[in-house]
């Protein structure tokens, strides 16, 4: 695992036994995250909006692959999921906004379940080929003139954007950033409890080795099946909040690309590291753009160069430079 | 880490959280971006990345030309700046971006931000915030709705608008006709078949037949042998390019000759017309409103002329026998009509009032008789379209 990577050295801890500096890293963290709207005007908030949306798209996908293994090339599929019940419900249907939340994670879950079923006992390539194929397929399923009445065809269906509740001081842009910086911070306390309990050691070992695992009494199958069903989870909750705060879904949202684009995050972020997540979704959000505002003529391959450049520097991604810095600076300071 | 620790934490957070939104809702209101004697800002979202890239010259070809209009000496001694971004063809991205400039960079307007899917997605912020959606680059039938939307408006002339187009000649000129049609199950072909009806107005009973196929069909071989078998003397062919020559050649083929409609999307003589066998498409009747660059009968048109020194000199690098280009170039020369009409008033609410009093504008690439006219209450910025026949080599006008 990333997470004791060898060559890090034990750091001072506190009695739980994390280690300082990461307590301190991560209260200042969420103040700075929670104090953003007094530095930041509507649309810097929406934008980090966005990041930590993204964040805990990646979240979910580092569970199956970074911890579990499991390549997926179709969790952009998910996140479509997740944005098209929350719409629908919310358009079609009335149903309050919040609650739609948890219904795009319910129907990401199943979904994911049951696609991991009989998909996971699928090994490696066919396995992310088999992904591949749902996130190329499902844009076009939106599309689907069958179900247009409630998917809105090609156009999509735009929504409203919701306003903060009990009369808050809040503008919706700076409320929206609040409730997902409210469902992030719950995703990542969920996130690191299951990789740090029995179910996380079980995935992990999968991971490592199924064969030993399986020697063990553990129920390979199931396991990646709802480790899919989980990483499925998170990623249609983001979708859901990307639908609230973006106020538009439609089938070209949700293109494979996005689908590759997830995977970047994770592998820039750091495999197998929750905090990963985060650096990979500042990475997915803000690297387009400047490869937009560098060249018009091949935005694609300044993205390219820069995906290539972080790969041979960061070998274990963004957060693996984080740690790395962080265990060798107390060393130093003591020199 | 501890308790006490995440206590103090969230108890620090939540006050600063409370202290930094609450500023945050003072500020930031509404602000006019008006553009005194300075450049006037403009904003677009363009797909320069992503599966629609190849839209992107139409972005570039708008840049080079506002930089002639600035050489030139500006709209009313203002120069231009275009602030063109990519959204990769994503809504969302496309959504973040028009913010960006809004909020950000303070742009008067958005000009021709390309894709339905990116137009539809920032419709509602751009009206919310009342920011002129000005000469949106789609060709949907619903960008023309002042009522709920009067803040964005169209520029491409609607499927809708061909059809009828189609369907008042066919009621014109031949009273009698039985018709078949062909066309794509989609917004499309189903926009199109609708204007086609309204032509036909009181004569939409000569409809004889009606097939359909969906884009991932191989072939439309059956649909034509139905559509023959009805007895039709006129086939109103709907289709993409790969159905359109299908379509061309199996009725030609099995020996039917009807009068023949073909889609403007479809209407391309390289990709089209002569796979489909250009002595099987003699007399197929399309239509068009700009110039074609390819086309040898506008070679010493001045217009023309112009517009390829142009692109010598400002965007070489583009291609000049586009017709992304040429229409490109169009829309820019739209845009610095209304900034003239404007005047010195360069508000929001001025620059809608303008784009919707365009009264017969024709830039010198329309073909002949197309005019620009716009009203508070007709959004459409074309209202009608050239029809053309095929004589085996080139597409040739002629008045109805």
């Amino acid at each position: 695992m990333v997470e004791s990577a060898p060559g890090i050295h034990p750091t001072p801890t506190t009695r739980t036994g994390v280690p300082r500096w990461r307590t301190a890293a991560v209260v200042i963290a969420v103040v700075a995250a929670c104090a953003l709207p007094l530095a930041a005007d509507d649309y810097r908030v929406f934008q980090v909006t966005l990041v930590v949306i993204d964040a805990v798209a990646l979240l979910g996908l580092n569970l199956l692959t970074g911890y579990g293994g499991q390549i997926s090339l179709g969790h952009g599929a998910f996140f479509g999921i997740g944005a098209y019940t929350t719409a629908i419900l919310v358009h079609r249907f009335g149903f309050p906004y919040w609650a739609t939340l948890p219904c795009a994670g319910a129907v990401c879950m199943v979904a994911g379940f049951l696609f991991g079923l009989p998909a996971l006992r699928f090994d490696g390539l066919y396995l992310a080929l088999a992904t591949f194929a749902l996130g190329v397929v499902l844009p076009q399923v939106f599309k689907f003139r069958g179900i247009e009445s409630f998917t809105g065809g090609v156009e999509g269906i735009s929504l409203d954007k919701p306003h903060a509740p009990l009369g808050l001081p809040l503008s919706p842009d700076q409320w929206l950033y609040l409730l997902s910086l409210g469902v992030a911070a719950a995703g990542f306390l969920v996130a690191r409890n299951i990789v740090r309990g029995p179910t996380g050691r079980a995935i992990v070992a999968i991971r490592d080795s199924p064969i030993a695992a399986a020697s063990v009494g553990i129920d390979t199958a199931m396991y990646k099946s709802v480790t899919f069903g989980i990483s499925a989870l998170y990623t249609g909750v983001a979708g859901g909040l990307s639908a609230l705060a973006v106020q538009f879904v439609g089938p070209d949202s949700f293109s494979a690309f996005l689908s590759i684009s997830l995977l970047v995050g994770i592998v820039v972020g750091g495999l197998a590291s929750l905090s990963g997540a985060i650096y990979g979704a500042i990475f997915i959000q803000f690297v387009p753009n400047v490869a937009g505002d560098l060249s018009k003529a091949a935005p694609g391959a300044v993205y390219g160069l820069v995906l290539l450049l972080s790969i041979y520097a960061l070998p274990f991604g963004v957060s693996g430079l984080v740690k790395r810095i962080a265990s060798a600076l107390p060393r130093r300071l003591k020199k | 880490m501890n308790c006490k620790t995440w206590t103090w934490a969230a108890a620090l957070a939540l006050t600063l959280a409370s202290a930094g939104c609450k500023r945050g809702s003072a500020g930031g209101g509404e602000q006019k971006a008006a553009a005194g004697n300075g450049p006037i800002k403009i904003g677009q979202t363009m797909p320069y990345s992503g599966p629609a890239s190849a839209y992107g010259t139409i972005g570039k070809v708008e840049a080079a030309y506002f930089q002639k209009i600035n050489k030139e000496g500006g709209v009313n001694g203002h120069t231009i700046d275009l602030l063109s971004v990519d959204d990769g063809y994503s809504p969302p991205k496309a959504v973040e971006q028009v913010r960006k400039l809004v909020e950000q960079d303070d742009v008067l307007f958005i000009f021709q931000p390309l894709g339905t899917p990116s137009n539809v997605a920032i419709q509602p912020y751009l009206n919310g915030k009342k920011v002129p959606q000005l000469f949106a680059a789609t060709g949907a039938t619903r960008w023309a709705d002042p009522a709920h939307f009067p803040w964005t408006m169209g520029f491409n002339p609607s499927y809708q608008l061909e059809g009828r187009t189609y369907g008042e000649y066919i009621a014109k000129t031949q009273p009698n006709a039985k018709i078949a049609v062909l066309y794509q199950n989609d917004d499309f072909g189903k926009d199109l078949l609708k204007g086609l009806k309204d032509g036909l107005g009181a004569k939409a009973g000569a409809i004889v037949a009606e097939a359909t196929y969906e884009v991932s069909d191989a072939t439309v071989d059956s649909q034509i042998a139905t559509l023959k078998a009805s007895g039709a003397d006129t086939f109103v062919n709907i289709t993409t390019p790969k159905f359109g020559a299908q379509a061309i050649r199996k009725a030609y083929d099995i020996g039917w000759k009807p009068k023949e409609y073909l889609s403007n999307v479809a209407a391309s003589v390289g990709s089209v017309l002569t796979p489909a066998g250009l002595d099987k498409s003699v007399g197929l009747v399309t239509v068009g409103y700009f110039k074609d660059p390819t086309d040898k009968q506008w070679d010493s048109d001045p217009a023309m002329k112009d517009f390829k020194a142009f692109m010598k000199e400002y965007y070489p690098e583009g291609n000049a026998a586009e017709a992304n280009n040429v229409y490109g170039y169009i829309a820019g020369q739209t845009l610095i009509q209304v900034l003239k009409q404007c005047g010195d008033e360069l508000t929001r609410d001025n620059v809608m009032k303008q784009a919707e009093s365009l009264k017969d504008f024709a830039p010198p690439l329309l073909l002949p008789g197309i005019k620009m006219s716009t009203s508070p209450t007709d959004f459409n910025v074309f209202e009608q379209l050239q029809l053309v026949r095929f004589d085996g080599t080139t597409w040739v006008l002629f008045t109805t």
